[in-house]
């Protein structure tokens, strides 16, 4: 289910500002890739870029190219609805539906495709994506409560669940733990271990020990002064990045040395 | 719900309560009380001025029938004409109101948005006289073909007026649409921008996404809004004492000048002949009915808001 | 890299035929800019065709049928090329621009109808002169401008503090108590009390104190405030419901008095949407005419003083003019029309003297 991504010479826009330039790299499947940076450096406007969520925004496009397992995601019949449910994505704060139970939030997007889900079958569902978010133990016996009535970890997993229960190619992740304690982002870490069996996983972290610790790859965005469009300035294996970076500005930045 | 922390008496457990807190927690308190006071008033001086009614002979009441007698088709009027309207606006300000928030240009939308505010400024009188002089004839044609063709249904009936009940209802709908328009914009528009993206998120179109996030997010902002619609339909005075025909009590037929009269344009068109006694007193106590209905309308949605109150938005 | 943690067996995941369009690619059938618009178009002349053979005419008629035909029409073209979630999408989208589109329709016809009768009388002599010895034409409605003006101001004065306080209480102090409770639920009700029931209610509270029919403008003030004060609590309510709880926490981290973190906090963030909640309980107010009806009453002499005797007010003015006209009929058929105009000139001045203080004091926000 997972898929390879190439990104070539992809520039972001919010209306006549340049946000992102020239970024060119390629994101292997079944892997989980970490994308650092400082604050505004627009790694996180990069990844939204990947399932086409950037243009939800007023005013905002992109140039250049975005393909997964060769068929681009600009291209000129592409559908964004269906990028997005190829493509899922967990966000910085934990956004479950507050109106609707936990079973119904993981259902949400199953329901956008299907209408006539069995009951069983959704059962089914529900059971395998909070298993696969690591969730199904704690909440097993409320899924009828508001998913508002989650702690923020659970319902960052719940959220997840969410995500994956679509069954998505790829899962993009902005931030996913830094509105959470350090046991919810452990189990957040080790769920993305697990996940990366099925999924190709980018994660946008300000954490360089969560970026050491659960990525593969890294890539490394930096900007050159305020109003100034985010670059990729090096993308690598995750152990080169942090042990033998060849940027002196990745260095800089990973070995806290940064400004 | 947000303040359950901040309760009167953690705060006055406080060592130290400055003057400016003493005299802030003061003025609010009296203005809640004030308006409560208000309205206990309203309730007792309409009780004590439509007493004499309540207890009067029927023969010397308004009508010389009776109390119910004369409030009964009154009652079912005002009934009539609200429902008409809020059946006419209900959806229509759920769409535009979407429109403006969801679909229309940011640019534009703001400026749309302000159109809206203007039109509920639109004092009723107003929409009474052009209601009268534009609305009536203009809605005479469709009228007179639903009598035509549409007979067979119990609420279409000759001779098609333009001063029908369809015509009132139709009026009252558009004055109550901006105000109804206004609040669901507002909650539309607060809807949390990270539900919204959750919903895209899922590969959700816009109207799926407003289906999942923005509609049970705004949901008891768009009951509390129809609910201000419905009790503005119910006691409109102006544009129904100025366009409905009255000759009738109680008929199903919205399209015919013989209809009921509403309790609210009665009292305007009866009270300035200043009557006294029992009759004074019937106007009083009809007020007093209509005081009554709206109470209930207001319960209905308010429970229905607290029903909502578990999963809302907010947290 | 694979994990070799150990975890509970998890349940093999149903097999793929979940979605309804199981094409696995992205790409599906779109119509573009340039189809949508002829489809549009081709609705239009169809409309137009239609109408045509059943002989029917009018603008208003074309633009409902045209918009019939159109929904139609892109549905079905949307279902066969772009699918059914796309279709349904739209025919939301036809249908929520139709909406307001008809919804524009009574605003420009009432500024049209208003603007066009109202020119006739909207003269010097309609704003200096009142209708003291006018029995035809000519005359003013000077006397009801300042009436309107002096009932609502007090009204608004009186209205705007009491109500912002009990909106603080709620918010602020009330919390869960009964008091709080029973305040909001009253604001409520209030909120639906038809005027004419404010109108009744001030004259029997007058007539209390200083007996029966007694007419004069402070009594339609009372009235007014009556519907004035629960539109204020609840809208400023609601917007001060909406301040979110970080900021009071960070103010009181601070230090900073409860009074002054309303004062300096909440207040200032909430403050756009309290002007706006304002503006429509004043707009609501200057034009309400059943209440002044039952307790200011009508006059044609300038009365600017509110405490003794009966006032006149526009709406009152307008309202009179039309159900008892004078001869000529078309003199005060064309003064009603000119009062009308004046009356919402005076409601759009207030309108737009609020959201201008709300543009230069609301924070900015994201939206």
């Amino acid at each position: 289910m997972s898929k390879l991504i190439e990104v070539k010479d992809l520039n972001i826009y919010y209306g006549d500002f340049l946000a992102v330039e020239d970024v060119t790299m390629t994101i292997e499947p079944k892997s989980v890739t970490a994308l650092i940076g400082p604050s505004g450096c627009g790694k996180s406007t990069f990844l939204r870029s990947l399932n086409r969520m950037h243009e939800v925004i007023p005013g905002a496009y992109v140039t250049g190219d975005v393909t997964m397992d060769g068929e681009n995601l600009y291209g000129r019949y592409v559908d964004p609805v269906s990028v997005r449910r190829r493509i899922g994505m967990v966000f910085q704060r934990p956004n479950p539906f507050p109106t609707m139970s936990i079973k119904e939030n993981v259902l949400a997007g199953v329901k956008l495709n299907n209408r006539r889900l069995n009951k069983s079958d959704s059962e089914e569902l529900v059971e395998s994506s909070l298993r696969g978010a690591n969730l199904w133990e704690e909440v097993k016996d409320r899924l009828d409560k508001p998913g508002s009535s989650l702690s923020g970890g659970q319902q960052q997993r719940l959220c997840i669940a969410r995500t994956i229960a679509v069954k998505p190619e790829v899962v993009l992740m902005d931030e996913p733990c830094s509105a959470l304690d350090p046991i919810s982002t452990l189990a957040i870490e080790d769920l993305m271990t697990d996940l990366k069996d099925d999924y190709t996983i980018v994660i946008v972290t300000h954490n360089m020990q969560q970026a050491a610790r659960v990525s593969d790859r890294t890539g490394f965005f930096n900007i050159a002064g305020t109003g100034k469009p985010g670059k990729l300035i090096e993308f690598d294996d995750t152990e080169k990045i942090f042990s033998n970076p060849s940027n002196k500005a990745t260095e800089d930045y990973v070995s806290g040395r940064f400004g | 719900m947000s303040t359950t922390a901040q309760t009167p008496a953690q705060t006055s457990s406080k060592p130290v309560r400055r003057p400016g807190d003493r005299i802030f927690a003061g003025l609010s308190t009296a203005s809640g009380i004030l308006i409560l006071t208000t309205l206990v008033g309203v309730a007792g001086f309409l009780l004590w001025q439509a007493w004499p009614a309540i207890t009067a002979d029927p023969s010397e009441v308004r009508g010389g029938q009776g109390l119910l007698y004369y409030i009964g088709p009154l009652v079912y009027g005002t009934l009539v004409a609200a429902v008409i309207a809020l059946l006419i606006a209900f959806p229509l300000s759920i769409g535009i109101a979407l429109f403006i928030s969801h679909y229309a240009p940011r640019r534009l939308a703001q400026a749309l948005g302000y159109i809206v505010d203007l039109l509920a400024a639109v004092p009723s009188v107003v929409f009474g006289l052009w209601g009268v002089s534009v609305i009536g004839p203009m809605m005479l044609g469709i009228q007179a073909w639903s009598v035509d063709n549409l007979a067979f249904l119990p609420f279409i009936g000759g001779p098609a007026s333009p001063k029908s009940m369809l015509v009132t209802g139709t009026v009252l709908a558009i004055m109550i649409l901006p105000i109804m328009t206004a609040v669901n914009r507002e909650v539309f528009l607060q809807t949390p921008r990270l539900h919204e993206e959750a919903s895209l998120a899922l590969g959700a179109t816009r109207w799926e996404m407003i289906q999942q996030a923005v509609i049970p997010f705004g949901r008891s902002g768009v009951i509390s809004g129809a609910m201000l619609g419905l009790g503005r339909a119910l006691g409109e005075t102006m544009a129904v004492a100025i366009i409905l025909s009255i000759s009738a009590r109680y008929t199903p037929i919205i399209t015919s000048p013989a209809n009921p009269g509403t309790i609210a344009a009665d009292i305007a068109l009866q009270f300035p002949e200043a009557p006294t006694g029992p009759p004074l007193a019937t106007l009083v106590a009809s007020g007093l009915v209509l005081f009554c209905v709206t109470l209930i309308v207001n319960m209905t949605a308010r429970w229905i808001v607290s029903r909502r109150a578990e999963f809302s938005g907010a947290n | 890299m694979t994990t070799t943690q150990t975890r509970p067996a998890r349940k093999p995941l149903p097999p793929r035929p979940l979605f309804d369009d199981d094409s696995s690619g992205i790409k599906s059938g779109r119509i573009t800019r340039v189809q949508h618009v002829g489809i549009v178009v081709g609705s239009a002349v169809a409309a137009a065709l239609l109408l045509t053979a059943f002989s029917v005419l009018g603008p208003f008629a074309l633009f409902v049928t045209t918009a019939l035909v159109y929904l139609l029409g892109v549905y079905g073209v949307a279902r066969a090329v772009e699918g059914r979630r796309h279709a349904t999408d739209r025919v939301v989208t036809g249908l929520v621009t139709t909406f307001f589109l008809i919804a524009l329709a009574p605003l420009v016809s009432v500024v049209w109808t208003v603007v066009s009768r109202g020119l006739a009388r909207f003269d010097v002599e309609f704003f200096t002169w009142s209708m003291r010895g006018v029995l035809g034409e000519g005359g003013g409605a000077y006397h009801a401008i300042m009436g309107t003006l002096i009932i609502t101001g007090i009204t608004t004065l009186l209205s705007v503090p009491i109500g912002i306080f009990a909106a603080i209480y709620l918010v602020e102090y009330g919390g869960r108590g009964r008091l709080a409770r029973a305040l909001t639920f009253f604001v409520d009700v209030m909120t639906g009390i038809p005027s004419i029931v404010a109108g009744l209610f001030a004259v029997a509270l007058f007539t209390l104190f200083l007996g029966p029919g007694i007419r004069m403008g402070i009594i339609g003030s009372v009235a007014l405030m009556v519907l004035m004060i629960p539109v204020v609590v609840r809208s400023t309510e609601e917007m001060l419901r909406l301040v979110p709880n970080e900021l009071r926490e960070a103010s009181y981290a601070l230090g900073v008095p409860k009074w002054l973190t309303i004062s300096k906090v909440v207040l200032p963030t909430a403050a756009a949407g309290i002007a706006t909640g304002v503006t429509l309980a004043i707009a609501r107010v200057i034009g309400e005419t059943a209440p002044l009806l039952v307790t200011v009453g009508t006059t044609t002499g300038l009365n600017i003083n509110p405490f003794e005797g009966r006032m006149q007010t526009l709406p009152v003015f307008a309202y009179y003019s039309y159900a008892t006209p004078g001869i000529p009929r078309e003199a005060f058929i064309e003064r009603m029309w000119a009062s009308v105009l004046t009356l919402i000139l005076i409601v759009m001045t207030l309108n737009i003297v609020a959201r201008l203080i709300s543009k230069f004091f609301a924070p900015k926000t994201g939206r």
